[in-house]
């Protein structure tokens, strides 16, 4: 009799409080494993950057030392820099993803076909892009090497050359990300309104116009994704560097993630506090970056 | 459906048990190479043990080296193998100071290795304690195409301006002098050595690795004046920074270049790449400054047991296997290396007998750059030698950078 009556009480605070409680319910499993897996290791990072530490011995407490030591090393600053590079390159993924999907958005025989082969490089890994690229770019067997001789020139290193090999990867890199940014305008461009363009037709908006006024403001969604997608993208870039260079030519093409992983955890390495003092940084970076670009969206949502 | 699922079922237990059974028992044993002739040398090996020791279970893994370098530090803690292969010197010291190996001086005492392995005890030992146990090393020198230096009449140099002569008729007739490849970096570190140790001696490398010399130190500075000499006059292979080590065999092969400052694991390469013995040979690299003692680089491989073994006692049995003389002459045989072993025989490979002849009057025995030095200042070493060989008149700008992590690292 009891039992029967708390569970009714219970129930009744479940169901005075159902919209409130239902959506928490269903986040929690998403939120555990975030804060296990995202939250937590972030502030762990932070705290273990106050440490110099070889991951085998005892943390040795150095308080700011590591940020210290950062503000005085070169290759800090090289990939920093070359971070930028990334940041302000690897955009051109979103106009020139734009591009390609307003030129495969029409019904010819076969499109089908000819977007997937647009969207591969997509599909394949980072790593094998980046072999791809190695092999492209090599100066004694690869293909650009054959172009530059035929046209004459001296086949360029690229990949050993310290002015352009950030350039290369990057390069490479935007390959795969062009084609990501493809695919969610593509999508995109499947939810267009065809009575908004039919109306600005009627009212003598055409091509430039049309794309600008009538099309873009309706693709919104997707350019915000694509920009979030490719500066995290640009940000984070690894694995490319990792596959065709390993930050080389003496360290000319590293980014902050490489060098991050080079001094905490690779054979030379190992200085996880030193690693993770590098990784707060980026952490900043783009903390900074995207608080900022969800705050210019949310004033935009606001302004409409 | 049923009879498939109790086959599933009854396989699982059986292999559950198998397990148990054999836990005992089990060795397991990691080594790092897939090379042919290293991987068929560590299989051969493997199996002659197992038939030695009928009740030891040996689970051999072999794996890629790079990976395994990756690897070592999360199994030596949280998966650790009962044996592995590693490297002496600075490589070993983290773990060794870690507790991560285990001592096994008493594997030395027991099979009189304190006189037989003689050769590498310095750099197995810490604290007076001897760490692992070594099965092989090899000499690094100058390999050539024999078939080219007749065609122009050169001789194997025996000092430095002979070295260049050669180099110099070399590039008039179209071939690179020296080939390279330096994107891995480490192949540049054993020119640099080769240098360094031919123009001030084993005692000027043992203190610039140990931290107790600048880059700055005007000795320093001469060996790279010698560097310069190659590096400028264009005798090295252009693009080599693109290239591995393997990369730069090729124009080896085909003719393209003349000569390799390497380690003697590279005639395997050679020999792949289509070139038969009468093509090449060695020579140790010539002498720079005169009166200087020659001291050779003879990177030594080690097996250690880590502190987290399961079974030890049988490991130690393998410890004691690998530096049998029989085991070392068998081994080092297949891969074309040199025992270390003093009562094991060296192959009758003309290669390995120079390589002997070159060790055994060697005035001392330098492991490697990135060996000797600590590993923090051997990535930022090795990657300065790249930037100098691109670049050599950053000169200053380099060691200068090289001091300032020198004086971070060995504070």
């Amino acid at each position: 009799m009891r039992r029967s009556n708390h569970l009714k009480y219970s129930t009744h605070i479940y169901q005075k409080n159902k919209l409130v409680l239902s959506p928490w319910l269903f986040l929690i499993p998403g939120i555990i494993f975030f804060l296990i897996y995202v939250i937590i290791p972030i502030f762990q990072s932070i705290w273990v950057s106050f440490y110099e530490w070889d991951g085998l011995g005892q943390a040795e407490w150095v308080g700011l030392a590591n940020y210290v030591e950062l503000l005085d090393d070169e290759y800090f600053y090289t990939s920093l820099k070359n971070n930028f590079i990334w940041l302000v390159l690897y955009l051109l993924a979103v106009p020139l993803g734009l591009f390609i999907a307003l030129f495969l958005n029409q019904v010819v025989f076969g499109i089908r076909f000819y977007k997937s082969l647009f969207f591969f490089p997509f599909v394949i890994s980072q790593v094998v892009v980046g072999l791809i690229f190695s092999w492209f770019y090599n100066p004694n067997f690869g293909l650009l090497a054959h172009i530059f001789i035929s046209l004459g020139f001296e086949p360029i290193a690229i990949l050993s050359d310290e002015n352009l090999v950030t350039y290369g990867i990057i390069f490479a890199g935007l390959w795969p990300q062009v084609a990501y940014c493809m695919i969610l305008y593509l999508t995109g461009l499947s939810n267009v309104s065809r009575d908004l363009m039919e109306a600005a037709r009627l009212d003598g908006a055409k091509s430039w116009r049309m794309l600008w006024y009538v099309v873009l403001p309706q693709l919104r969604p997707a350019t915000f994704i694509s920009v979030v997608v490719t500066i995290i993208g640009a940000l984070r870039s690894f694995d490319m560097v990792a596959i065709m260079t390993e930050g080389g030519p003496y360290g000319s093409s590293n980014v902050l993630a490489y060098y991050m992983f080079e001094t905490a955890l690779s054979e030379y390495g190992f200085r996880l506090g030193y690693g993770s003092a590098i990784a707060t940084v980026l952490f900043f970076i783009m903390l900074i970056y995207i608080t900022y670009f969800l705050w210019r969206l949310y004033k935009n949502e606001k302004g409409i | 459906m049923y009879n498939y699922l109790k086959v599933t079922v009854l396989g699982f237990l059986s292999v559950l048990f198998l397990t148990k059974a054999s836990l005992s028992a089990d060795l397991v044993i990691t080594f790092d190479d897939l090379n042919p002739g290293p991987k068929a040398a560590f299989e051969n090996a493997i199996a002659q043990f197992q038939k030695e020791n009928p009740g030891i279970n040996v689970i051999a893994n072999n794996g890629d080296r790079e990976e395994h370098k990756a690897a070592i530090r999360n199994f030596l803690i949280a998966d650790a193998p009962d044996v592995t292969s590693w490297y002496p010197g600075n490589r070993m010291r983290p773990f060794v100071k870690a507790g991560l190996f285990e001592d096994v001086s008493d594997v030395w005492d027991a099979n009189g290795f304190h006189e037989d392995l003689a050769a590498v005890k310095p750099t197995m030992t810490i604290g007076g304690r001897q760490w692992g146990v070594p099965y092989s090393y090899y000499q690094w020198g100058v390999y050539y195409r024999k078939d080219i230096f007749d065609k122009l009449g050169l001789f194997e140099p025996n000092t430095w301006v002979q070295f260049k002569y050669i180099c110099d008729t070399l590039k008039k007739n179209d071939i690179t002098p020296i080939t390279i490849g330096t994107k891995y970096l480490w192949t540049a570190a054993g020119v640099f050595d080769y240098i360094n140790l031919r123009t001030n001696g084993y005692k000027v490398h043992n203190d610039l690795t140990a931290g107790k010399i600048k880059y700055t130190d005007p000795r320093i500075k001469k060996t790279f004046e010698y560097w310069a000499e190659l590096v400028n006059a264009g005798y090295f292979l252009e693009n080599h920074a693109s290239m591995s080590w393997q990369d730069a065999v090729v124009p080896f092969a085909n003719g393209e270049a003349a000569m390799y400052v390497m380690g003697n694991f590279s005639v395997d390469a050679y020999k792949n790449a289509g070139l038969t013995y009468d093509q090449i040979d060695f020579f140790p690299f010539p002498e720079i400054t005169k009166g200087v003692p020659r001291a050779e680089e003879a990177p030594a491989d080690a097996f250690f047991i880590p502190t987290n073994a399961k079974n030890k006692s049988d490991a130690k049995k393998w410890l004691a296997f690998v530096a049998r003389p029989d085991v070392q002459t068998e081994w080092n045989k297949t891969i074309g290396q040199l025992p270390i072993n003093s009562k094991a025989s060296v192959s009758d490979d003309k290669f390995i007998q120079q390589g002997f002849e070159t060790l055994n009057t060697a005035a001392g025995l330098a492991q490697f750059y990135d060996r000797d030095a600590v590993a923090e200042m051997a990535a930022a070493g090795m990657e300065g030698f790249q930037e100098f060989m691109m670049k050599p008149d950053r000169l200053d700008k380099i060691l200068k950078r090289l001091d300032k992590i020198q004086a971070k690292v060995y504070k």
